[in-house]
């Protein structure tokens, strides 16, 4: 959270205010309940060390914007959310991360149980060689034993929800790859989303992608949080801005940053932040 | 070694043309022309190899050819005495004992290519898949040795029985266990095709982008679930070419089977059975063959032979072309 | 719908794990075990008798194949002389000047066929060029087979060496004023040298263990080599009568050539892939 007590002459806002943003601050009941409480993540590869200590909570059903300029860590830092980073043999983190209070880096940990938890989407539209309709049931088919009225319908659902389903409704037989970007990205994120996870880890969704397609995806967004906590990494700053509640400044390593959106951007407590804000570097 | 390395090299050629620099195409084709006209001459002399491969066996072959039409390729006779000759029984055991070494080399190599991209520690990775080439290095005359007299002895003693004492009501592992015959030869077979079919898939397995198995552990799927989901069904054609192109090795290898089939023309309903391929009626006959209507026989299995192993090579490069447009959709 | 049994998945990935390690187990032990055998089987006679004596009649001792190790080395030498400088240059031809063109697309499958052809097939090809008209087998024909199958290895892998090599090299060469040739020889052919050589020794230790294409080209012979218009005496062709024999001191002696012709082939064979691993251009 902030520490923001200085009090900041504010430059122009980048972004619109929207007064439903004002919510990302404390309710009238206290603080939000935290979906994601890291702490003390460190991550190295191999001797080299690349995340310092991140400390941040994410709070449940909102979406936290991870901003900051390229190499800096973001999406290693939300890698470490899934345990991606098991795939690779010289990776490796330390610190904790708790996901609904349980620790997902401790050994004991069942990956399969903690991926259907958690989804990912990539900077890439990753569409599997499939069609529409396969790519969407891969995770319901490797998951859960349905019936034969129940697989198509529960494809549909997810089609719907990631606003896709209009778009491919004639075409479910037509291979994913046979899509345009953006409603290929939509197709993954209708893939992960029909397995019902509870926190979306999206790393650049929308740097692949038109803008027109893009502004698709930041509505799906907005939308997509009543059900979902979402942590959305971007390089794209009046993306973060428009789209989420949370944001957190991240630079070398280090959280340098982080809090509701609206303060972040209009009044910063750190002057690194302000200068990313700003445009001075990054 | 040159063998299942060069290989793969199919693969990355065909599937990464789209890829090839453009850069190329801009510099200046000046030059010396004899020089250019020497490496044409070159590779044209490829090109002119074949064309002569192909006319020499058709042009040899023509005398059996009128003499015994199709019925040379039903005809289980082989009599060089009464000078009948017919090439169904080389052509059952070359696709018997092919057959069996695809059936045991396919899911071994892809087991392997498994285990060498997705499984192992790097370290382990490199010394098994080079000893795996080694397998691929080891000339086939010397897998002729070890197959005869010391392979085909430990099959008569161990394997043929155990599998008569279990399996033996099947006509398929009956009769003597002579240790030489089809089964040996398919084994055998099968250990030379190994390294080769591996080698390919391990560098279709490589080519698999990454972002692509991590979706797959993303949305929670165990190793085996996403290779058989995703790298399997992504590189399905480049595997497919790797079997194709395997397959055609085992048609053509002819010392370590000509050692241990039994080099006997008939076709033997039981595993155990001695019998004959192509290759090795080749080997064992062609500089006995005296008279022309043998020899032309004997031409006109090996352009039975030639025929089929190209057929099979230019299948296998279409498949491994396909691999390189499912890469190139992106 | 009803989860799909965690449990159940797991152990089959296990399965399929076990055996992948299995498999490859397999492969190992069929290696060593082929290997033990020829060293167990050839390593009595490797004296010096053997590396300097004729055979002798069967039954009698103190003989050896000084003579096929003569001709084996001969052939050798004399197809890597014909089939390098070819392969080189239709190596060149498709890495620089045909490309992506039709006629090296067709030269380039055909030459992947021809590697592919059973080399028996290039045995009796040979025979009906060079044996029949002459009527006489020689060793020079068993050389001209050897060639014929280095040829394509040796184009393929020069082909791939050249293109390795970047652009920017060869314009800069031309850019000096260089013609053609000899940018192609002096410079890039000095930039893809190590992976020449190892194109080369590969293609070398493929043919010296070659049998089927000698069977009816060189045949084979108990004296010294007297001429390339003759039979030319060789280890391969040598063990494979010798295996047939009745006779036990021929099988001997056959596994001590193969012993010779396995350790020949292996060590080049590591050798080469070894100046290609130290030799890599950072």
């Amino acid at each position: 959270m902030s520490d923001g007590s200085r009090s900041h002459n504010v430059f122009a806002p980048l972004v619109t205010a929207r007064d439903e943003r004002e919510r990302g601050e404390t309710s009238a009941f206290g603080p939000l309940p935290s979906k994601v409480s890291v702490r003390n993540l460190s991550f190295y590869y191999g001797p080299h060390q690349v995340l310092f200590d991140n400390t941040i909570e994410i709070a449940a059903n909102q979406v936290t914007a991870i901003i900051g300029p390229s190499g800096c860590g973001k999406s290693t830092h939300i890698r470490a959310y899934n345990r991606m980073y098991e795939l690779y043999r010289d990776q490796r983190a330390t610190g904790e991360v708790l996901l609904d209070g349980e620790n997902v880096l401790s050994p004991g940990t069942d990956l399969i149980e903690l991926r259907k938890k958690v989804g990912m989407i990539f900077q890439k539209p990753t569409p599997f060689p499939m069609s529409v309709f396969d790519n969407v049931a891969y995770g319901l088919r490797l998951h859960y034993r349905m019936s034969k009225s129940e697989l198509p319908d529960r494809v549909e659902d997810a089609l719907k929800r990631a606003a896709l389903w209009h778009e491919v409704e004639s075409k479910l037989d037509r291979p994913g790859t046979a899509l345009s970007g953006g409603q290929q990205q939509r197709l993954c994120i209708a893939r992960a989303i029909a397995i019902e996870p509870e926190l979306l880890l999206m790393d650049e969704p929308c740097s692949a992608i038109d803008p027109v397609a893009s502004a698709k995806i930041e509505d799906l967004m907005e939308s997509l949080k009543t059900n979902y906590t979402i942590v959305l990494v971007t390089h794209n700053m009046q993306q973060a801005a428009r789209v989420s509640d949370f944001t957190a400044f991240f630079y070398d390593g280090r959280i340098v940053e982080s809090g509701p959106t609206k303060k972040i951007f209009t009044n910063p407590a750190q002057k690194r932040t302000e200068d990313y804000i700003t445009g001075r570097f990054g | 070694m040159a063998t299942a390395r060069a290989e793969p090299s199919v693969i990355r050629n065909a599937a990464s043309g789209v890829a090839k620099s453009a850069g190329k195409q801009h510099r200046q084709s000046t030059g010396d022309p004899a020089f250019k006209w020497m490496t044409i001459l070159c590779a044209a002399i490829i090109a002119v190899i074949m064309a002569g491969i192909s006319e020499e066996l058709v042009r040899n072959s023509h005398l059996s050819i009128k003499q015994f039409g199709f019925r040379f390729f039903v005809s289980p006779k082989w009599n060089p005495v009464t000078q009948e000759f017919g090439a169904a029984s080389s052509v059952f055991g070359t696709a018997v004992s092919t057959a069996i070494a695809v059936l045991l080399a396919v899911p071994l190599s892809l087991a392997i290519a498994l285990l060498l991209v997705e499984l192992a520690h790097p370290v382990v990775s490199r010394f098994v898949g080079g000893a795996i080439e080694l397998l691929a290095a080891i000339p086939s005359i010397i897998y002729g040795m070890w197959g005869l007299f010391v392979f085909a002895p430990f099959m008569a003693k161990h394997v043929q029985p155990a599998l008569a004492n279990t399996l033996g009501l099947l006509p398929l592992f009956q009769g003597p266990p002579m240790g030489i015959g089809m089964l040996t030869a398919g084994i055998i077979l099968a250990l030379m095709i190994l390294p080769f079919v591996s080698a390919v898939t391990r560098d279709v397995l490589h080519m698999v982008p990454a972002v692509l198995r991590e979706s797959g552990y993303g949305l929670g799927a165990t190793t085996w679930e996403v290779t058989r989901k995703v790298s399997f069904r992504y590189g399905m054609s480049g595997i497919v070419g790797a079997v194709f192109l395997g397959l055609a090795r085992a048609l053509g290898e002819t010392m370590a089977v000509t050692f241990v089939i039994g080099n006997d023309h008939t076709m033997s309903a039981s595993l155990f059975g001695a019998g004959n391929t192509i290759a090795s009626t080749l080997a064992n006959e062609f500089s006995e063959a005296s008279e022309p209507m043998y020899l032309s026989a004997l031409f006109e299995l090996g352009l039975a032979l030639f025929a089929i192993t190209v057929l099979f090579q230019i299948v296998a490069q279409l498949w491994l072309r396909r691999l390189g447009r499912t890469m190139g959709t992106r | 719908m009803r989860s799909r049994s965690l449990v159940r998945r797991r152990l089959v990935d296990l399965a399929v794990k076990a055996v992948s390690g299995m498999s490859a187990m397999v492969g190992l032990l069929f290696l060593a075990w082929i290997l033990y055998e020829v060293i167990l089987r050839g390593i009595g006679g490797f004296n010096r008798a053997f590396f300097t004596k004729l055979p002798t009649p069967p039954g009698m001792p103190g003989g050896g194949l000084a003579n096929a190790i003569l001709g084996t080395a001969v052939m050798t030498a004399l197809a890597t002389v014909m089939g390098v400088p070819i392969g080189l240059f239709a190596g060149v031809y498709l890495a620089e000047f045909g490309q992506r063109g039709r006629v090296a697309t067709t030269v380039r499958m055909m030459s992947d066929i021809l590697m592919g052809t059973p080399s028996i097939i290039i045995g009796v090809f040979v025979y009906t060029l060079l044996v029949v008209p002459t009527k006489r087998f020689s060793g020079f024909a068993g050389a001209a087979a050897l060639a014929v199958i280095m040829l394509p290895v040796v184009a393929r892998t020069t082909e791939d060496m050249l293109n390795l090599v970047p652009n920017a090299l060869r314009e800069a060469a031309l850019a000096l004023g260089a013609p053609r040739w000899h940018a192609t020889l002096r410079v890039i052919f000095r930039a893809a040298r190590t992976g020449l050589l190892t194109g080369t020794l590969l293609a070398i230790a493929r043919v010296s263990g070659e049998t089927a294409p000698l069977l009816f080209t060189a045949l084979n012979s108990p004296y010294w080599p007297q001429s390339l218009r003759h039979p030319m005496p060789n280890l391969t062709v040598t063990i494979f009568n010798y295996a047939m024999s009745p006779y036990p001191d021929w099988k001997r002696m056959a596994w001590v050539a193969s012993l010779v012709i396995t350790v020949g082939v292996l060590f080049l064979a590591v050798f080469a892939r070894l100046i290609l691993e130290r030799r890599r251009p950072r």
